[in-house]
């Protein structure tokens, strides 16, 4: 220990941060068990016990929160688990080095534009009159469709841009596992006179299945607390029977009306739901494949 | 080189031949779908207010003007947000870098005692957290709201670019060179400073990258935690004009028709001009992110 004593102090402020921006709000959340009150703080405000979380469970807007958030994040995970690896495996079979690259470069490109712009462009295509879809849709003789004003449509219009935005990018992963993959086992595939399809099939994927499982891990485990950000500001009126999620109604409830207590009492629930879907879909990720995360 | 002959001489079956023909086909098809949003915007930004409102674009510029931008570069909340984002992305950065290697570095020495407990610390903070309200009372209880330090330092560290670095420092230099300089009397942070880093220009590079791309996206720790209008970052002042749609002062445009017509212009010039120091850089440091990337993946 006193011969690294300066990585010691190095490692001083890093600590810090974690202990006051990270594991201090961890403790707080005892605010979920009592009535926070500002002048007592949350140590002298007095406990509740499960009120808030009763509060919670018989709100009629409980299940509606629930159904909305997991609805959005299983759609997602279904198109944003598989479409990545199909976009890396047709990658991997381009012979022309510059298309494969022009495709990379282009499909990578949306994943750095902020969610401000990109819902500011959901919002310019999808607008009622003007909007180049509607315009479309006009042009071949359909009426036009107020999709954000469409509560059905939110789910679709939010997992789809979300592909269109992070494919690219997700491939990377799969597209170096992919060039990993042991040589010989293609020259094999070759001489074996394996298609293009079986030499996918036999060779590809269980090559690229040790950062698949990890990755499905990692999105299960994430499954409760799915982007405030994009649907926050996707949200009107008239789509929030299908857009209110439990983070959107955490910020609503505890910033926008000072409701600290049931806010986090919500907020709570997510984690911990949040936490053991992580660590049981881990168990169970190592019983079936043995890849998993620890 | 003969082999490379001999397998260019066998030719495919008709079936694999149309299974390529198909995966180009999906290929170009994404292609297409990805670029054209991104053609379009740029191209309406060009466009006339009237082309623009009148839905005349359709790929290329019409009637090509620079109003749009004009319009843009004299909006004063675009003006500040945009000097504010530099700041924050300048300072956040440099303080996320710092401290990620401060914590990253002695994770990756052997002989520091207490590693494993240490970065068992780090991770459970990925695994669970407080929240969104504790964690507001705790930035509100130490002063930070409607600062500038809000949106320096509550995200400050991301644990994925610890474990990123903490591979590279793990992985690309090796032990003996530690070694060697702790038998010529070298202390440890003259170590790290003239020896670590100049060695670790690359994943320096990453982290910074990734951490000024976030920060310059960034709006929602904004959102929640300033007030004062003259601290917004660019998204912010985003969000109010192409999303709220709330007008803003700087436009001297007579009629309202006219006005209209320019927001709606506006618009796609506003988003092009503040998605275009990532873009324009993107292409430059595209290898970096993707070697980024692949450095976290190996398991560490």
């Amino acid at each position: 220990m006193r011969k690294h004593w300066q990585l010691y102090l190095l490692i001083i402020p890093p600590v810090l941060y974690f202990v006051i921006f990270k594991y201090i709000p961890m403790f707080n959340v005892v605010l979920a068990f009592k009535d926070y009150n500002v002048l007592k703080g949350i140590w002298g405000s007095p406990w509740v016990g499960m009120k808030y979380f009763n509060l919670f469970f018989h709100n009629p807007v409980f299940g509606t929160l629930l159904k909305n958030t997991l609805f959005i994040s299983i759609y997602l995970l279904a198109a944003s688990f598989p479409i990545p690896i199909l976009l890396a495996l047709a990658l991997n079979e381009v012979r022309s080095g510059r298309f494969k690259r022009i495709v990379q470069l282009v499909t990578y490109a949306p994943y750095f534009i902020s969610t401000v712009v990109i819902v500011s462009i959901i919002m310019l295509f999808l607008a009622p009159n003007l909007g180049i879809v509607n315009m479309l849709l006009g042009a071949l003789g359909f009426h036009s469709i107020n999709f954000l004003g469409n509560a059905n449509m939110f789910r679709s219009i939010y997992v789809w841009s979300e592909v269109w935005q992070t494919a690219g990018y997700s491939a990377v992963i799969y597209l170096a596992a992919l060039a990993g993959v042991d040589p010989s086992l293609y020259e094999a595939a070759r001489v074996d006179g394996a298609s293009r399809l079986q030499k996918i099939r036999n060779v590809d994927i269980p090559g690229i299945m040790p950062a698949a499982v990890i990755i499905l891990i990692l999105n299960v485990g994430n499954i409760m607390s799915i982007g405030f950000e994009k649907i926050y500001l996707l949200q009107n009126p008239l789509n929030t029977t299908t857009s209110e999620i439990i983070s959107t109604y955490v910020y609503k409830i505890g910033l926008l009306n000072a409701n600290y207590s049931f806010a986090t009492a919500v907020g709570l629930f997510n984690s911990v739901i949040n936490l053991i879907l992580l660590v049981s879909v881990n168990f169970a990720a190592k019983r079936l494949s043995n890849h998993s995360l620890w | 080189m003969p082999s490379a002959k001999a397998k260019q001489t066998i030719r495919e079956s008709y079936g694999d031949r149309v299974f390529l023909a198909c995966v180009y086909i999906l290929l170009t098809i994404v292609l297409i779908a990805t670029l054209y949003p991104l053609v379009f915007i740029v191209s309406s930004s060009f466009s006339s207010p009237s082309a623009v409102s009148g839905g005349r674009v359709w790929l290329w510029p019409v009637e090509p003007t620079l109003v749009g931008y004009k319009a843009a570069f004299q909006n004063s909340q675009i003006v500040t947000g945009y000097a504010n984002s530099i700041f924050y992305t300048g300072v956040g950065t440099l303080i996320s870098v710092a401290l990620t290697t401060m914590i990253a570095y002695p994770l990756a020495r052997k002989t520091f005692y207490g590693r494993s407990g240490l970065m068992m610390f780090i991770v459970f903070t990925m695994l669970f957290s407080g929240g969104l309200i504790p964690t507001y009372l705790v930035v509100k209880a130490v002063g930070l709201i409607d600062t500038r330090w809000a949106l320096l330092l509550p995200n400050a560290i991301w644990v994925w670019q610890v474990i990123i670095a903490r591979t590279f420092f793990s992985t690309s230099l090796p032990d003996e060179l530690a070694e060697a300089s702790e038998i010529d009397g070298c202390s440890d942070l003259r170590y790290i400073w003239s020896v670590v880093l100049p060695l670790s220009k690359p994943i320096l590079a990453v982290l910074a990258l990734m951490y000024a791309v976030g920060q310059w996206n960034a709006y929602f720790d904004a959102l929640i935690y300033l007030k004062t209008n003259t601290l917004f970052p660019l998204q912010l002042f985003l969000r109010s004009i192409l999303i709220l749609n709330a007008n803003s002062g700087g436009l001297d445009a007579g009629q309202i028709a006219d006005k209209q017509q320019l927001l709606a212009l506006m618009k796609y010039s506003i988003i092009v001009v503040s998605s275009l120091p990532v873009l324009i850089i993107y292409p430059f440091v595209q290898r970096y992110f993707v070697q980024g990337m692949l450095i976290g993946s190996i398991k560490g």
